[in-house]
């Protein structure tokens, strides 16, 4: 790994690091590396200063909160998917965390750090999207709450202003009589998704009552299948499901590129978000 | 012979995760660990990217973005003005003295070798082609200074596409224009076996352009003392590198040496002579001191020679019963930019198996080699064959299904039959043993083949969204490289003979030289075997040195699953000789005839007595040298060379179940099993192991490898996010046993193992899934079988 010349501060406390940050408009935040090392070996990117923020402990760790769970940025994609508190409350958030790449970056990556990656092919951001979760950013001017509809702004790109550090994100609790299932569709065990699928969905008698679903890598960000979630409202099991289903990849605009077409992904977006939320309600 | 000839190994490893052990105290056979995996798999060890030699500096090169451009200019000032930056040099700096880099193999009379400049000097022809390199302290600096290294091209068309680069109009790579040389080779009367025939399958296969990717990357360091030069390699091929880097730069034979240290995997990729190994020479020469080149990956991707990409056209004709009339191809073969050390005989190691095990009267092959504006291609893990081993056992499919036909049934009907060897084929080649029948009901038994027809018949007619599909390979292939002679006719620049050397040293230790240049396989644990076995010592008393050209003064090297066949043999022979002077030593010690003496268990004893001396005490009585009898010299050591008279051909049958998902289009292997073939096994856990890499990597072939350029000859797959190799993950359990029908062209009776799994795998699973689509009328998805290339396939059949 030979990047380009940077300098490196690592603060003691966020209150250092929001000021690192905004002391200098090219620093970049170092969590766990393992988007941003590989974007400056191969010199894509050109940072004055990385702001390693991997000893913060106020930014690890998991948190049963009244109506939410709250996951610091920097707790690790193993920690999120071994938490017992994540598998009681939001299991969605394991389900895709388990998916991540291999043990080795799971160790590493952060749940905060893809996030604020904000790369649609990225297995979380689907997911805090599905989940209506809200991301907690900081800076040296405050603390500042930003819903994850309101994030992903564009390919590789958040609302989060150059001197702000993603501290944490609230998982609102879905409570009971509600299934999950992340259907991750990929080449190799390692490779990115060329589709996934984020689903929670809400079981009533012999039907589904409501359905989430997050699209992972179905657009130059995460995006939420809007028309197949009004389409399964209400819908019973078997073809209305099916049916509904089919809308999953409306409005969207998937990417081309060595692994799919873009009339590949919508199809797949279709397969997966039927066997995701059968898987979720239990049919599967 | 007899089936009991190819006596079934009882290896049942998937079952029992036991090996069998042979009988008694023989090392030949003992699934021994091996002696060098603890420094490799800790890395501890010599890696050349490890090493560090006093005042080293460290080279980058300056690689071109651009597939086809004149190089208008090249200013490398400013980058060396740079903190830490020693020197920079352009091509044209080094253009009187770097030579041109070598292929040692003219296939044919009209071939056309163009210049191959290490480092360009006035046009490009890939993306990835050395232009500039900068020499710094550490390289980060280098790494900073590639970027204010300015050149400037004027841009010419890419050449990308082979048939479009044959066309009259097409631009050209070279001046000579884009065929590299054409051959064609006939046997019978291939006109009259079409003529009439009752059944005539016409097919065109693509071999997608794949990238070696070998654990450690490339790396070289060059030294020199102001006379002589050190070269320390990643390399498979020492050797032949010393003679080739002689000739190319000038530096005498006797002053330079190569040294590969620990190499970590080849495949292939580093039986080469690169530009970056010359060129570290002509540094190291030209600043006197050391230097460094270590790739990156992405590096790497670009410029590691590539493997395949060629376009087969075949055509078969057969008798309404299945039996083979005969067959016609016709390769396209890409070359890239220029031909490297073996590059045009590739194609040509397969043009003498396309018809495999079959038996049939007339046979046509013609080759065009075509150069384009990509990385060069050249040897990689089976070269020739895999390709050759694909197209005849895709084609038997083909056959199989227009007759309705079982594939294992329409193979019987054709292949040589087990009492028919020594057999000459079509293409003439004498196979010198098999037994093809024992191999494929041994494995049809353990794959439960009737079961998983009868499973597959089951979910056609459910219209099961997940289709199976059911895939064999009965190959051969063309090992143990290779008989001098016959190199000499196919115009190789060079014999296929191997070197072993044995020395007992004074305490009765036993130390081997072999000129063959392990990278992964194990030599010195096998050598050890075999060596312990002749000698009659511990196998903890062997040690075997390599590598080196100042400490293994002979060698032809490592590649074509020859060691074990041909070095393996040399050291063998070498252990003879040792004994055979060692005899004489004992029987003036005991004063005895030789021929009073019997061998057994490390010691001479004379028949009928109980007087004996061992090995270890003749090997410190040579050294002592007080008492040697007349013309016994004060050494126990010998040397052997072997050259072969025949190529070896290993054979076997895999057979490969895969679930199609229709919906999706992901093919996943449900089961995967492999009874190979190698002739007689020195260790059966080495073996495995390569039979399980083998298939890895056949399957990567199939279902997940592909080098992409686009239009405008950018390389698009220069990270593993996008260029897959699939990990054990990826990959289902293989269950894997062997036959055995020993070689009768050496004494050990081997037959190499190194690419038999590549060479079997690669159709297995293609077949099977076209099997499992060939209800929808499909009957070929490109390789590599992604899941939307079948799905595409299956929305065409749908609509």
């Amino acid at each position: 790994m030979i990047p380009a010349p940077f300098d490196y501060v690592r603060p003691g406390s966020v209150e250092e690091a929001c000021q690192a940050l905004a002391a200098d408009e090219d620093a970049k935040v170092l969590a766990g590396g393992q988007s941003l090392l590989p974007l400056l070996r191969l010199r894509l990117a050109y940072p004055s200063t990385l702001v390693d923020i991997g000893r913060l402990p106020e930014l690890s760790g998991v948190h049963d909160r009244d109506d939410h769970v709250y996951i610091g940025a920097m707790t690790t994609h193993d920690d999120v998917l071994r938490s017992p508190v994540i598998h009681g409350a939001c299991p969605l958030v394991a389900l895709a965390a388990a998916t991540v790449a291999d043990p080795a970056v799971r160790h590493r990556g952060t749940f905060g750090g893809s996030l604020a990656h904000g790369d649609p092919a990225g297995d979380l951001p689907a997911v805090v999207l599905a989940l209506d979760a809200v991301l907690v950013a900081r800076s040296a001017r405050g603390e500042r709450e930003i819903p994850a509809a309101e994030f992903f702004a564009d390919y590789l790109e958040t609302a989060l202003e150059p001197d702000e550090i993603l501290a944490g994100v609230r998982i609102p609790k879905l409570g009971p009589g509600w299934g999950y299932h992340y259907e991750k569709f990929h080449r190799t065990a390692q490779a990115w998704a060329v589709v996934g699928v984020a689903a929670a969905v809400k079981r009533s008698d012999g039907g589904i009552e409501e359905a989430r679903i997050g699209l992972t890598n179905m657009g130059a960000t995460p995006v939420r299948a809007r028309a197949a979630e009004a389409a399964l409202r209400g819908a019973e099991a078997g073809d209305r499901v099916r049916a509904a289903c089919e809308e999953a990849a409306a409005d969207t605009s998937p990417p081309a590129d060595l692994h799919a077409q873009p009339d590949y992904r919508r199809h797949l977006a279709r397969v997966l978000t039927h066997r995701a939320v059968r898987t979720a309600a239990g049919w599967g | 012979m007899t089936e009991l000839d190819a006596g079934l190994v009882g290896e049942q490893i998937a079952e029992s995760g036991q090996i069998s052990e042979p009988d008694g105290a023989r090392e030949i056979g003992r699934a021994r660990r091996r002696k060098e995996d603890r420094r490799l798999l800790t890395g501890h060890t010599r890696w050349t990217d490890n090493l560090q030699q006093p005042g080293m500096l460290h080279v980058m090169f300056v690689r071109s973005p651009m597939a086809h451009a004149r190089i208008t200019r090249v200013d490398v000032s400013a980058a060396r003005d740079l903190p830490g930056v020693v020197a920079a040099f352009s091509g044209r700096d080094f253009a009187d003295e770097q030579g041109s880099l070598p292929c040692a193999w003219p296939v044919s009379e009209d071939i056309v070798i163009p210049d191959h400049p290490p480092m360009a000097v006035s046009q490009v022809r890939y993306v990835g082609e050395a232009v500039a390199c900068v020499i710094a302290t550490d390289r980060y600096r280098a790494a900073d200074a590639l970027e204010a290294v300015e050149v400037d091209y004027e841009p010419l068309p890419a050449v990308m596409d082979m048939n479009e680069a044959l066309a009259p109009d097409s631009p050209k790579v070279h001046e000579a224009g884009n065929k590299a040389f054409s051959v064609t080779i006939t046997s019978g009367d291939v006109e009259a076996a079409l003529r009439d025939a009752p059944v005539v399958i016409d097919r065109t296969y693509v071999q997608q352009r794949l990238i070696p990717s070998a654990m450690e990357p490339r790396a070289v360091l060059a030294s020199t003392d102001g006379d002589t030069f050190t070269l320390w390699s990643s390399t498979q091929i020492p050797h032949v590198l010393r003679v080739m880097l002689a000739v190319t730069t000038g530096i005498p034979e006797h002053r330079l040496r190569v040294i590969a240290p620990d190499v970590g995997g080849g495949f292939g990729s580093k039986l080469q002579v690169t530009a970056e190994e010359v060129l570290c020479l002509l540094l190291t020469r030209r600043l006197g001191v050391p230097v460094k080149w270590t790739e990156s990956r992405s590096e790497g991707n670009l410029t590691v020679h590539h493997g395949r990409d060629q376009i087969q056209h075949l055509t078969l004709a057969a008798e309404a019963d299945g039996r083979i009339r005969g067959l016609r191809v016709r390769l396209l073969a890409d070359m890239g930019a220029y031909l490297m050390l073996v590059t045009p005989g590739i194609p040509m190691l397969g043009a003498s198996m396309f018809n495999g095990i079959y038996k049939m009267d007339a046979y046509e092959f013609g080759c065009t080699g075509v150069f384009t504006t990509k990385m060069p291609t050249d040897a990689y893990r089976g070269a020739g064959r895999p390709e050759a081993t694909f197209a005849i056992e895709r084609i038997m499919d083909e056959l199989a299904a227009e007759l309705k036909m079982d594939p294992v049934e329409v193979r019987r009907r054709n292949w040589i039959g087990h009492e028919e060897f020594p057999y000459t084929t079509v293409s003439g080649l004498t196979y010198d043993s098999g037994n093809y029948e024992a191999a494929t009901d041994r494995a049809l038994a353990l794959f439960g083949y009737d079961k998983l027809r009868a499973e597959q018949a089951d979910r056609r007619d459910r219209r099961d969204p997940v289709q199976l599909g059911i895939g064999v390979s009965t190959y051969t292939e063309m090992c143990g490289l290779a008989p001098s002679r016959m190199l000499g006719m196919a115009n190789y620049g060079a014999g296929g003979w191997e070197h072993g050397s044995v020395r007992m040293l004074p305490t009765g230790k036993v130390e081997v030289i072999t000129g063959t240049s392990p990278h992964g396989q194990g030599h010195v644990t096998a050598w050890s075997q075999i060596v312990a076995d002749s000698l009659g010592v511990p196998f903890d008393d062997v040690t075997v040195l390599h590598g080196d050209t100042a400490i293994a003064h002979k060698g032809m090297d490592t590649y074509g699953s020859r060691s074990l066949v041909i070095g393996g043999v040399a050291v063998l022979q070498a252990c003879e000789k040792v004994k055979a002077k060692a005899r004489k030593l004992a029987a003036h010690l005991l004063e005895c005839s030789p021929d009073d003496l019997e061998f057994d268990g490390g010691a001479f004893t004379v028949r009928g007595t109980g007087s004996a001396k061992t090995i270890q005490e003749l090997a410190f009585a040579a050294f002592t040298a007080h008492d040697l009898p007349e013309g016994v010299e004060a050494r126990l050591d010998s040397d052997a060379t072997f050259d072969p008279d025949n190529y070896s051909f290993p054979h076997g049958t895999h057979l490969c179940a895969v679930e199609v998902d229709t919906e999706t289009g992901q093919a996943r292997i449900r089961s995967y099993v492999a009874v190979d073939d190698v002739g007689r096994v020195v260790n059966p856990l080495i073996v495995r192991g390569q039979v399980h890499g083998g298939i890895a990597q056949g399957i990567a072939q199939a279902l997940f490898e592909e080098a992409v350029y686009d239009a405008d000859g950018n390389l698009l797959t220069t990270t593993m996010a996008d260029y897959l190799l699939p990990s054990a993950a990826d990959l289902p359990d293989f269950t894997t046993d062997r036959t055995e029908t020993p070689s009768t062209g050496n004494p050990l009776g081997v037959k190499g193992v190194g690419e038999a799994g590549t060479i079997a795998s690669t159709p297995a699973v293609v077949n099977a899934v076209v099997d499992a689509l060939r209800p929808y009328g499909i009957d070929d998805i490109r390789m590599p079988c992604t899941p939307e290339r079948i799905w595409r396939a299956l929305e065409g059949a749908r609509s």
